[in-house]
């Protein structure tokens, strides 16, 4: 193992090894970060919900957008599979559906950045008890 | 010097910085109780590890009370000794120490010079409240030789400890336990016998109570001298006569030789002899061994080991054959006065009486507790019939005079009886540090020279300081000599001898700090070391005051060998005169 | 997403060893062991509720886990993402499943400093400790400021030792640094030795690399190159967890010579303590480490002039060197803006006795007790009433209702007639004699008292006896004045801390239970019916339908009575055992 030289060293090897712990760090604060839950349930993987999770971890990421991603059951949203529930900071939970990669670009572009609203919003039915 | 200044009980006082409370208080005449704190000044030896809390003194703006034996003085502190929150913790501690101690104050064999009984007195204690229903700690008693540990009666003042630890460096006694089963022991609780315990009865000599005491041989005494069928023979060692008047209220350093053989000639024994003679005869053999071994060294003997140690001294030989034991070939072989005393006494004398060695009786009064063990050693005995039969403390000594209802004080003095009771200055000084070996210089001096010594007093080799040497000229041959006092020191010279780094010729060793003269059994010092010093005038005084002051000029010792041993080292003196030494390891530490 | 289990000592005696397996092969029979990491933190502070799993983003928090339940997890959280209801926690006044950590009671008015880290990173990889800033506050140190500089942090930060004393950190550094000698040490006191209390050995298990970064930068600013931790052999996973954090932070060079490319050397060794309590005490520690009897000298001399060995030597606790780098890092502002005016930061303190939430909880100075208890600590079991709490340890003192609303920190605490000491927090409810409770703890005291001074030695001995007697029916009105005296003088004599406070109990009791004690001593009654001696088992006739089941069960024949008739009960033999009690069920056997 190399030791570590210098200061400059030691914090070239935080930013390197933080990304690890990140989902955990994330956890503690996922109140002010951006909340993606992909549902993936055996019909949202038929419908290709793998996929689209990678892409908005790898994108988010590059686009430097702090969320956090994961995944979920079943919504009961069987028919506008995937599905994804995106939670702003300080903001209603909102559900998108047929969400495939350019849906995912748009949805990351428009709504997480500006806020606005993008097509395909499935309203609300049902209260998670994580928000009891 | 930097000094500072505070206020003790509404006086002023300036004081060198780190003075304690304690010394403060002392010098403006303020008298602080102590118990577990003991300081003998002049041998360097300071007690204090604040456990008996009865020193406790108010310091104003400190939150709880301070031990005055161990708080330093600061620049405006303001100290009140006596107030009645002190008073209160004072005897509250004390009734305390008191809940978990023996109440058989009538048999104790402290009672009358216990510490703690001072104390109790001094601060008016009547009752132990709660005392129907406190737990006493308890222990095994342990029976040695020399010492008995009653440590039921510890009080924790680790007096005990500091000596054997930090002066002695011997190691048989320390804390063992924890809360209020805590004691002093030795390790694993084993008894002291079997513990690297040397006898040297300097934990006796400062336990403020019955804790630990000598083995009492008065009672044998008695039956001894009741026996008509007994010659009983006593023989007392140099320092008893500069001590035994301090338990008569006599000034320390008060000379009382003539006393002391009326009192004896009293209380019924029937030979009063000197074991000054003995130490005269001593200096003839381990004088005569020291030029032997350097005559031999000087002429290229590889065989011959220098330097030569002297053996007088009991605890010191037990330390030795403990601690280093890989040179037991280096310490003089001659015995020590009191079992040369003994085995001259059961011969020469015995023969001179026309009686049976069994017939006799010796009995030593000694100021050590090792010669108990010493005299009781298998190889000072002929048939089970040891050569010194009794060895009692001067302490025990007092006891006895004090029974016979003597008077001794007003006693006119008398003489020892002869032969065995003749002795010269040299044999005098055995009693203090350095003597042994300035007796042996004087002898060693003229033998070898031929010349008459041109001065006889050695102050080069007199004093307390734990190491010392000196270089004395042997009409140009340099003799090199060092002398300690305390196992401690002793251990360091000691070291430096097996290291090779000391170019000694001969060396004089003393367990007991100051010599004999601060051996165990002495009367108790109580932690003035001024006393010491007093006793150590007294034995050059008598010195000085002595017509022979040269072993070798004793007539009687003369007579000794032309009618008996021959000369010095011969076949005879070798087989009664002379010992061997034995590997002590470790003993079994698990019992 | 990210598995945490709990790898404390109490969540690993519940098995969480055998948790971590299960997950892992759950994980792995679902084909998602190279996505799910599963990872052995350190503790999460909940013990009551332990094991504890913790489901990382969405910090849901699982409690009891049993390693049969891996399966579910895996399969409906992990793979489905529904929360297994039945593991959540519980919210004990609302009855309601709480899910997210935060949201819990117990978490919610905490404030993690100290255990910033423990539950949070795997405590055996540098490299996570390295992840979250780890070993920065030593590089900053080095780096960019002189020691001076960095005493002068910790001065300002205002943090006092949390090992009981609360003596000024950056004052006691400041001490050690000017005092000049060839060798200096840092002692790091991890002889946790109150019953009870164990922040000190979760921070070790949990956080080590904090401690080892702490005692690097105390060594920095006083000028020593050696560090020693003393802690005590019962401590066996703290002593592996350090050992380890030891190593990796050699071989990254973090520890040992020319640390991060400066002329700052430091190592650090290990000694173990035989678990007395007395060795807590700085200087009675560094006699044992020394090699000798365990017991407390005087100071002065301090041991920031004269410690181990002799040399210079600054002695902190765990907790108090977990706090250090976080406050080089963070500023000393930060720090000295949580807690009160005197008493800066936060305090962790291990929650015990008759109270909901058992654990180990991390809150800002200044709060209140009644916070710490009922809101934290989910108030008293079995919804009994609260009778008292016992701060500091076995020499704390017993505070009651009248103080639920002072704020925690130093000096109230000492104020109230309790203190600090290193955070152990015990509740009593309205079935704990407090009479009995000062036995208690006396009998601790008793036990570890060194031996050394007569007040404690004795002293403690026969407050203990005379708290025996009033137990047991016996006592006198003389007996209490006597208990108050001499409580006092040992307070006011004894040599060491543990002398000093030793008497706490029993004056606090004294103080604000006196009534239980005239109890006891007037009317031979112990009112909270704990007392055996002053018990009475007695058969109501009316109730009493002579069944016989007391008789025969009773296991010394003290009942007796024809059948179908009253029984009676010879209070001369009986040893109130209860077994008659149990058996009855006519509720006909009351105690009185």
């Amino acid at each position: 193992m190399t030791k570590v030289k210098s200061l400059a060293d030691l914090k070239k090897m935080k930013e390197t090894l933080q990304t690890k712990i990140d989902i955990r760090e994330k956890g503690d604060a996922s109140e002010s970060l951006v909340q993606i839950k992909v549902a993936m349930a055996t019909c949202g993987i038929a419908s290709g919900a793998k996929a689209v999770m990678e892409f908005l971890m790898e994108e988010l990421d590059k686009r430097g957008i702090q969320a956090v991603v994961t995944q979920t059951g079943c919504m009961g949203y069987c028919y506008a599979e995937p599905t994804i529930e995106v939670k702003l900071p300080g903001k209603e939970p909102v559900i998108f559906g047929y969400v495939d990669n350019k849906k995912a670009d748009d949805i990351i572009e428009k709504y997480i950045k500006n806020g606005e609203l993008v097509d395909g919003i499935i309203p609300t039915n049902f209260e998670s008890i994580d928000n009891k | 010097m930097e000094t500072v200044k505070l206020t003790i009980d509404n006086r002023e006082i300036e004081v060198p910085k780190g003075t304690t409370i304690y010394k403060a208080a002392k010098s403006l005449g303020i008298d602080i109780p102590v118990l577990c704190y003991m300081d003998l000044h002049d041998l360097k030896v300071e007690n204090k590890p604040a456990g008996c809390r009865i020193c406790v003194v108010e310091v104003e703006g400190r939150r709880n009370l301070a031990p005055s034996c161990s708080t330093d003085c600061m620049n405006g502190m303001v100290v009140k000794t006596h107030t009645t929150r002190v008073i209160n913790a004072r005897r509250t501690v004390m009734e305390l120490i008191l809940s978990d101690h023996p109440k058989d104050c009538l048999t104790c064999p402290k009672s009358g010079h216990c510490e703690l009984q001072d104390i109790a007195v001094r601060l008016g204690i009547r009752e132990i409240p709660g005392q129907e229903f406190a737990e006493m700690s308890t222990y095994k008693k342990d029976f040695s030789p020399s010492i008995i540990r009653d440590v039921d009666k510890c009080i924790m003042c680790r007096r005990c400890e500091t000596m054997c630890n930090d002066i002695q460096t011997v190691g048989a006694l320390s804390a063992v336990n924890r809360g209020f089963m805590s004691v002093v022991a030795p390790a694993f609780e084993q008894d002291l016998e079997k513990s690297p315990c040397t006898f040297c009865g300097q934990c006796v000599a400062v336990c403020p109570t019955g804790a630990l005491t000598e083995v009492d041989h008065t009672a044998k005494v008695i039956r001894a001298l009741s026996d008509p069928t007994k010659t009983v023979l006593v023989q007392t060692a140099p320092a008893v006569r500069a001590a035994l008047g301090e338990e008569f209220g006599l000034k320390p350093g008060t000379s009382v030789t003539g006393k002391m053989a009326a009192a004896l000639r009293k209380i019924g024994f029937d030979f009063v002899f000197d074991t000054d003679f003995a130490a005269d005869l001593t200096i003839m053999e381990e004088g005569t061994e020291l030029l032997d071994r350097l005559t031999r060294h000087l002429n290229g003997d590889k065989s011959v080991r220098l330097p030569i140690l002297t053996s007088c001294c009991p605890a010191w030989v037990n330390f030795f054959e403990t601690n280093y034991n890989d040179m037991l070939d280096v310490p003089s072989s001659a015995k020590s006065p009191q079992q040369m005393f003994g085995a001259i006494a059961k011969s020469y004398f015995a023969e001179k009486l026309g009686k049976k060695r069994d017939e006799l009786v010796v009995v030593s009064v000694m100021p050590c507790l090792a010669k108990k063990y010493e005299c009781q050693r298998d190889e000072f005995k002929h048939d089970n019939n040891p050569d010194v039969d009794y060895s009692i403390s001067t302490r025990e000594l007092a006891h006895l005079i004090k029974s016979f209802n003597i008077n001794f004080v007003d006693l006119a003095d008398e003489d020892f009886d002869r032969p065995l009771g003749e002795s010269t200055g040299a044999g005098v000084i055995f009693g203090a540090t350095g003597g042994v070996i300035e007796a042996a210089v004087r002898t060693a001096y003229e033998v070898q020279t031929g010349k008459p010594l041109p001065k006889v007093d050695f102050t080069e080799l007199r004093g307390m300081d734990g190491i010392r040497s000196a270089t004395i000229d042997f009409n140009g041959l340099p003799i090199n000599i060092g002398i300690a006092h305390g196992l401690g020191n002793a251990r360091k010279l000691l070291d430096d001898v097996r290291a090779g780094k000391a170019n000694y010729h001969a060396i004089e060793i003393m367990a007991c700090p100051g010599g004999c003269i601060g051996g165990g059994g002495q009367p108790l010092h109580h932690g003035d070391s001024s006393i010491i010093k007093a006793r150590m005038a007294a034995i050059y005084r008598e010195d000085a005051g002595k017509t022979i002051r040269k072993s070798h000029e004793n007539p009687y010792i003369k007579q000794l060998y032309e009618e008996f041993l021959g000369k010095p080292m011969s076949e005879k003196a070798h087989h009664l005169l002379h010992t061997h030494y034995f590997k002590k390891g470790n003993k079994d530490i698990f019992i | 997403m990210h598995l945490l289990v709990c790898g404390g000592t109490g969540c690993r005696a519940s098995s969480s060893d055998a948790i971590v397996e299960s997950l892992k092969s759950e994980l792995a029979a679902n084909g998602l062991e190279n996505d799910v990491q599963v990872i052995m933190t350190g503790c999460f502070g909940f013990c009551e509720k332990g094991p504890i799993v913790k489901v990382l983003p969405d910090n849901t928090f699982y409690t009891q886990v049993k390693p049969e339940d891996a399966a579910e997890i895996v399969r409906e959280h992990v793979v489905k993402g529904r929360k297994v209801a039945r593991l959540l926690y519980t919210d004990p006044a609302k009855n309601e499943h709480v899910s997210d950590s935060k949201h819990m009671g117990f978490y919610r008015k905490q404030i993690r400093i100290a255990l910033r880290n423990c539950g949070f990173i795997n405590p055996e990889n540098i490299d996570e400790y390295i992840a979250r800033d780890g070993y920065q506050a030593i590089g900053k140190a080095i780096t960019e400021m002189d020691p001076q500089q960095t005493i002068d942090i910790i001065k300002k930060s205002g943090l006092r030792g949390r090992g009981g004393g609360g003596f000024p950190t950056g004052l006691k550094w400041e001490i050690a640094s000017k005092n000049k000698a060839d060798q200096k040490y840092v002692v790091c006191n991890a002889d946790e030795g109150d019953p009870g209390a164990f922040m000190d050995r979760s921070i070790l298990e949990g956080d080590p690399h904090s401690v080892i970064e702490a005692m690097s930068i105390c060594g920095y600013c006083i000028g020593a190159s050696k560090g020693l931790v003393y802690i005590r052999a019962e401590y066996p996973l703290a002593i592996k967890r350090l050992k380890v954090a030891i190593d990796q932070a050699r071989e990254y060079g973090l520890l040992g010579n020319n640390i991060l490319g400066s002329n700052f050397s430091f190592d650090i060794e290990l000694r173990y303590g035989a678990g007395a309590f007395v060795c807590g005490e700085e200087t009675a520690l560094i006699h044992s480490m020394e090699g000798l009897r365990g017991e407390p000298t005087v100071k002065p001399p301090f041991p920031a002039e004269s410690g181990y060995l002799g040399k210079p030597t600054n002695v902190n606790n765990v907790e108090t060197f977990a706090n250090v780098p976080v406050i080089i890092l963070k500023g000393a502002d930060w720090y000295s803006s949580i807690g009160t005016e005197k008493s800066k930061g936060t305090k962790v303190f291990a929650l015990a006795g008759k109270i909901n939430n058992v654990g180990l909880i991390e809150v800002p100075m200044g709060i209140t007790l009644r916070e710490v208890i009922f809101e934290i600590g989910g108030g008293i079991k079995n919804g009994k009433k609260f009778k008292a709490v016992q701060t500091g340890g076995p020499s704390g003192g017993c505070l009651t209702e009248k103080h639920l609303d002072t704020p925690i920190d130093f000096d109230n605490l000492i104020a109230a007639g309790s203190m600090m000491g290193s955070g152990g927090m015990i509740v009593m409810d309205e079935d704990d004699c407090m009479v009995a409770v000062a036995k208690f703890y006396l009998d601790f005291t008793v036990e570890e008292s060194c031996g050394k001074c007569s007040p404690c030695r004795i002293g403690n001995k026969r407050l203990y006896e005379t708290l025996e007697k009033i137990t047991k029916g016996e006592g006198t009105m003389e007996d209490l004045d006597r208990l108050r005296n001499l409580s006092q003088v040992i307070k006011d004599t004894a040599l060491c801390g543990l002398g000093q406070t030793s008497p706490n109990p029993v004056l606090s009791t004294l103080d604000n239970f006196y009534h239980e004690y005239l109890a006891h001593v007037n009317d031979r009654k112990c009112p909270a019916g704990q007392c055996k001696s002053l018990m009475q088992y007695v058969i109501d006739p009316e109730a009493c339908v002579g069944c016989t089941a007391c008789a025969r069960n009773c296991p010394v024949n003290a009942i007796s009575g024809e059948r179908k008739k009253p029984h009676e009960i010879d209070t001369a033999i009986c040893i109130k055992c209860g077994a008659c009690i149990e058996k009855c069920k006519f509720n006909a056997i009351s105690i009185q």
